[in-house]
């Protein structure tokens, strides 16, 4: 590993307190590290991974990062997730590309996720681009999800910097009592294009999903964000679309809520704007100048 | 010193500010008062330069300050707390205060702000600023915003408004302790703010009705006079 592949890392990963039991790094679309443990299991296959989880497990900590630093590699990879019975994990997924050539460069994660009863889920994800070629840095994330009863997960989505192109698709469906909590951060500059799209389906009773979803659009980038939370029974959804737009950026949400009982709860709501003056006026009351006030706010919004 | 010479505020054709002039002296408690709508809030943003004068000029210490921007004017020691607090999508208390003393400032000083207004500090620090937090809540934030900037000229629009009775105690202290080395500007129908000002200034309809305190307090125990809400 050399210092672009160690700071590429160290922008995708993410702190823990607790040690990390089992990890994989991809660089260039091959394996250069692995670590497994008595809990955590990472199995290759083709194009890809199989990670098993032990049922009970406790504090495990599993990095699957990605990182490709060769210009025009289109890196595809399936990795399947199986978490065992009550187990607890975070796992801190993401890729990075460095791109100093004229290459489209990729990288497709398709996961799949099977969630046992009572299990919890953290998993991070983080994209990020650098790089001075113009050759573009895309990433196509999948992100399929099983839920048993009373399962948990919480995603965390970051995309911060220098994705050109992405287009991000999860899918999840839930059984009784589990729940899905996705918070996920997007901005995008210059020419970018991001696109989200959810599908959840709630197929549990009181099974219920959260998702937040705040995004940046600035110079003459675009987003689209499309859900469809669909309640098949007594379930609670909430979506919640927040963007800032700011010169000739745009953002497009798409919302479908699709009730099948009477008894589904299911909102979207969907905010869409500049930045708000009074906020500007009041940051700047306090000293800031309005590009300050303005980086300020775009900061603490993403946070 | 704070001058305002012939100021007039119109908004779309509506004359809201008609020939206002007032002189603001150093370490001196001022109150403005007087029906809803007379204009006070907008007489207020003129002098923290989120609204601009149609004419008339805006003198501090000799200088004219008229055509200062907002920023300007908060570097030059100008300080206004809202009428209505502004809610962020993110932003919490605790960057607001760092952002309005101008540095960063440790989570203990934060909470000395935070308690002079009578908020059970730490709590509080890493909410943000939303409509999570109550009206009272938020109307003493935006107050302690204005106690960390700690500006010359502080200007503190209806800062009683949805403040119960505890706070109103404190309120007055605060205000009592800032006339000490600073201009203080309140506006508020509160008899008990009005008793303690140097000078009250009744503004009805867009102009300055009268300027001396004890006439006032006496119309007001006469009921002659609107108090407002
Ligand atoms: N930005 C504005 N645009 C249009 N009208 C305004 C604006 N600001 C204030 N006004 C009007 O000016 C008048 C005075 O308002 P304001 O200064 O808020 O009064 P007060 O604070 O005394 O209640 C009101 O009629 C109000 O509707
Ligand atoms: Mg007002």
């Amino acid at each position: 590993m050399n210092e672009t592949d160690k700071e590429l890392l160290e922008k995708i990963s993410e702190q823990t307190k607790e040690p990390i039991s089992a990890y994989n790094i991809r660089k260039n679309g091959t394996c250069i590290d692995r670590k497994v443990s008595d809990y955590i299991n990472i199995a290759a296959k083709e194009h890809g991974l199989e990670i098993y989880v032990k049922e009970n497990t406790l504090f495990g900590i599993i990095h699957i990062p990605v990182i490709i630093t060769q210009s025009g590699i289109k890196d595809i990879v399936y990795n399947d997730f199986h978490i065992g019975k009550n187990a607890n994990v975070i796992i801190v997924a993401g890729c990075g590309i460095h791109n100093d050539d004229k290459h489209e460069t990729s990288h497709s994660g398709i996961h799949r996720f099977f969630i046992a009863e009572g299990a919890k889920v953290k998993y991070i994800e983080k994209h990020y681009g650098e790089g001075s070629g113009n050759g573009k840095k895309i990433l196509n994330p999948v992100t399929e999800i099983k839920m048993q009863k009373n399962s948990k997960m919480t995603i965390n989505s970051v995309q911060i910097k220098g994705v050109d192109d992405t287009k991000r698709v999860t899918k999840a469906t839930l059984y009784d009592g589990a729940t899905l909590t996705i918070n996920e951060k997007i901005l995008t500059n210059n020419n970018q294009k991001a696109k989200s799209e959810f599908e959840i389906i709630l197929d549990g009773l009181d099974a219920s999903t959260h998702i937040v979803s705040r995004s940046v659009a600035i110079d003459k980038s675009y987003q689209e964000f499309a859900s469809k939370v669909i309640g098949k029974t007594k379930c609670y959804g909430h979506v919640e679309c927040d963007a800032i737009i700011k010169d000739e950026g745009m953002v497009r949400s798409i919302p479908e809520v699709f009730a099948q009982d009477t008894s589904a709860n299911l909102i979207h709501e969907a905010a869409i704007g500049k930045i708000a003056g009074e906020e500007l006026l009041k940051l700047m009351s306090l000293g800031l100048t309005e590009k300050e006030a303005e980086k300020v706010i775009i900061e603490e919004f993403l946070k | 010193m704070l001058e305002l010479k012939n100021i007039c505020f119109e908004q779309n054709g509506e004359l809201i500010l008609n020939n206002i002039n007032l002189t603001f002296e150093d370490n001196k408690f001022y109150v403005i008062t007087g029906p809803n709508g007379s204009g006070k809030s907008s007489l207020a943003k003129i002098i923290m330069g989120i609204y601009k004068p149609t004419s008339g000029v805006i003198i501090y210490n000799g200088h004219n300050i008229t055509d200062k921007s907002i920023t300007e004017r908060a570097k030059l020691g100008f300080g206004y707390a809202f009428q209505t607090p502004t809610l962020f999508k993110g932003l919490t208390v605790w960057e607001l205060l760092n952002i309005a003393k101008g540095k960063k400032i440790s989570k203990k000083e934060a909470c000395t702000f935070l308690s002079q207004v009578g908020l059970c500090a730490q709590k509080y620090l890493d909410r943000e600023l939303n409509k999570s937090l109550s009206g009272g809540e938020l109307k003493r934030i935006e107050i302690a915003s204005i106690i960390a900037k700690n500006p010359a000229i502080a200007i503190f629009d209806e800062p009683e408004a949805g403040i119960d009775l505890w706070s109103f105690e404190h309120l007055t202290k605060i205000f009592k302790d800032m006339v000490l080395d600073k201009t203080t500007i309140v506006i508020s129908h509160q008899e008990r703010i009005l008793k303690m000002a140097d000078k009250v200034i009744l503004l009805d309809k867009g102009t300055v009705k009268e300027v001396k305190k004890e006439d006032f307090l006496t119309k007001i125990a006469n009921k002659e006079c609107a108090k407002g809400e």
